[in-house]
């Protein structure tokens, strides 16, 4: 009898679900690290940032490249995600009168919610950023330029800042979760991976939500 | 004390259930929360009316048998303590408590605090054994077992199987109970020849109850009698994805799901619970 392929044998399981999710997790945190890093070039000036847009645009190959894998990492996570949000709602079909959560945080409980909040902010912010379509002052290649046209406007900043803190809530818990998923985490290592899961996740919501404020006050301009 | 009591009233799987309110008067601190409920139930005959039907064995906290929830809380506000070792003493006179059952599309309501755990027991018999031959008791060191591993095995085998997990758990998942099955003889010797097709079975049966997934809440850790810890889903999930990847694991072994009516009939939507109605299908139950 033929087996079914490893990844559609993961897939099919719930474990294996989430050790998909803790995967795809990682290598979509690996981008936002490196995407917040490019963009906080954003405070040396428009030259600096302009010329590091063209230069991850050098190779079309690379670039697509790139984007095929996240987006197939993306489609994995979300797809996974929705799923397993669907089966939660299978397994406990009577809700309690009562229930008083005594040990978890939000972060945990509403993974699926900070998640979709950040889905649609990823949709929005291609169409902002990477498309131009609803950017009110789009300029192709002038990406300094298109960021103060976006944070020029109080609703551009908010969905920003809004969406960083979703993202901030997200990596709290799934920084750590991940590893348990895949089974690496151990009660030795647990607390010291919750300890980096919320620096990562304020380090990286500072990191983000600094760029509107920037602008906001003026010191980017 | 004086305590007053929600308690949720379902005369059996098929009706619907609510809350009815109670006063004991007479409440000594040094009664456990279930010799409360018998001085309720002792009064409630007296009336002439049906005792609050709760399960209950031991009474000393090693059984598992008894469990619900009380203002939300699994086995109630006392850690690292199933219900039948909550005392009085713990809570304060004019409290009002709501006790209500566990809630899982697994775990079937049969009456008023009464659910059916048979899918836990189903999950240990689709591979929470060992079935090598193990011979004689042997003697003391014959086969080494590090003292770290014979140490965590125990506090896995701790699991009594009270599904207040399942209960706390926000996905209704079965992890923590699965995993420290899978987690006690894993890390023995005699538990190895079997280890990857274990964790594929006992994971499938799992799913099969209807259980949800594991989101590493935490809630299943703390409010679990027996203290087991959440790194034995770890390990669960260690095993399984190295199953996954071995050639020698197998296919799994399931025991099916025993489809009572009653477990059909708590996944419908109220409106379609007429034709459920034992009555009129004799022959399902």
């Amino acid at each position: 009898m033929p087996r079914p392929s490893r990844a559609a044998a993961l897939w099919s399981s719930p474990i294996g679900k989430k050790a998909l999710m803790a995967v795809t997790g990682l290598v979509l945190f690996a981008y936002v690290v490196g995407h917040l890093l490019g963009n906080l070039q954003v405070f040396q000036g428009a030259a600096k940032l302009d010329r590091y847009a063209e230069l991850l645009r050098i190779s079309p190959t690379l670039l697509w490249s790139v984007r095929a894998v996240l987006l197939l990492a993306f489609l994995v996570h979300v797809a996974a995600g929705l799923q397993l949000s669907v089966l939660r709602r299978e397994a406990r079909p009577v809700d309690y009168a009562t229930y008083r959560p005594v040990a978890s945080t939000p972060a945990a409980r509403g993974m699926i919610w900070s998640g979709l909040l950040i889905l649609g902010f990823v949709v929005y912010h291609l169409l902002d950023l990477t498309l131009g379509v609803v950017n009110p002052d789009f300029r192709p290649g002038q990406v300094y330029h298109n960021v103060l046209a976006t944070f020029g406007r109080g609703l551009g900043v908010a969905i920003y800042v809004v969406a960083m803190i979703a993202l901030g809530f997200h990596l709290w818990h799934g920084m750590w979760s991940l590893f348990q998923s895949l089974g690496l985490a151990t009660r030795r290592s647990l607390p010291g991976l919750q300890r980096f899961a919320v620096t990562v996740a304020w380090l990286l919501a500072i990191g983000f939500t600094a760029i509107p404020l920037a602008v906001v006050v003026g010191v980017v301009r | 004390m004086r305590i007053v009591l929600e308690i949720w009233r379902q005369r059996d799987p098929w009706a619907d259930g609510r809350f009815v309110r109670y006063e004991v008067g007479d409440v000594n601190e040094h009664m456990s929360f279930l010799e409360m409920l018998d001085v309720l139930n002792q009064a409630l005959v007296r009336r002439g009316e049906m005792p609050v039907a709760f399960d209950s064995d031991c009474r000393e906290g090693i059984c598992g048998t008894c469990g619900f929830l009380v203002n939300g809380e699994a086995h109630g506000p006392l850690r690292n303590a199933t219900i039948c070792q909550t005392h009085m003493r713990h809570f304060h006179d004019g409290d009002v408590l709501r006790l209500e059952p566990w809630r899982a599309a697994a775990f079937p309501v049969l009456r008023d605090l009464v659910v059916d755990r048979g899918a836990l027991d189903r999950i240990v018999a689709a591979g929470g054994y060992v079935s090598v031959r193990t011979g004689g008791a042997p003697d003391a060191n014959a086969l080494p077992v590090p003292k770290t591993d014979a140490d965590r095995a125990m506090e896995a085998a701790a699991c009594i199987g009270c599904g207040a997990c399942v209960a706390a758990c926000p996905n209704a998942s079965a992890a923590l109970f699965t995993g420290a099955k899978i987690t006690h003889l894993s890390l023995l010797p005699q538990g190895q020849p079997e280890r990857p097709l274990r964790v594929r079975s006992m994971t499938e049966q799992a799913r099969a109850e209807g259980f949800g997934h594991c989101t590493s809440i935490g809630e299943c850790a703390a409010v679990c009698p027996a203290g087991i810890q959440l790194e034995v889903i770890a390990r669960m999930n260690r095993d399984f994805l190295r199953a996954a990847f071995s050639r020698a694991a197998g296919e799994p072994l399931t025991v099916l799901p025993v489809t009572s009516p009653m477990r059909r009939y708590e996944a419908q939507p109220p409106g379609a619970r007429e034709t459920a109605d034992p009555a009129e299908e004799p022959a399902e139950r």
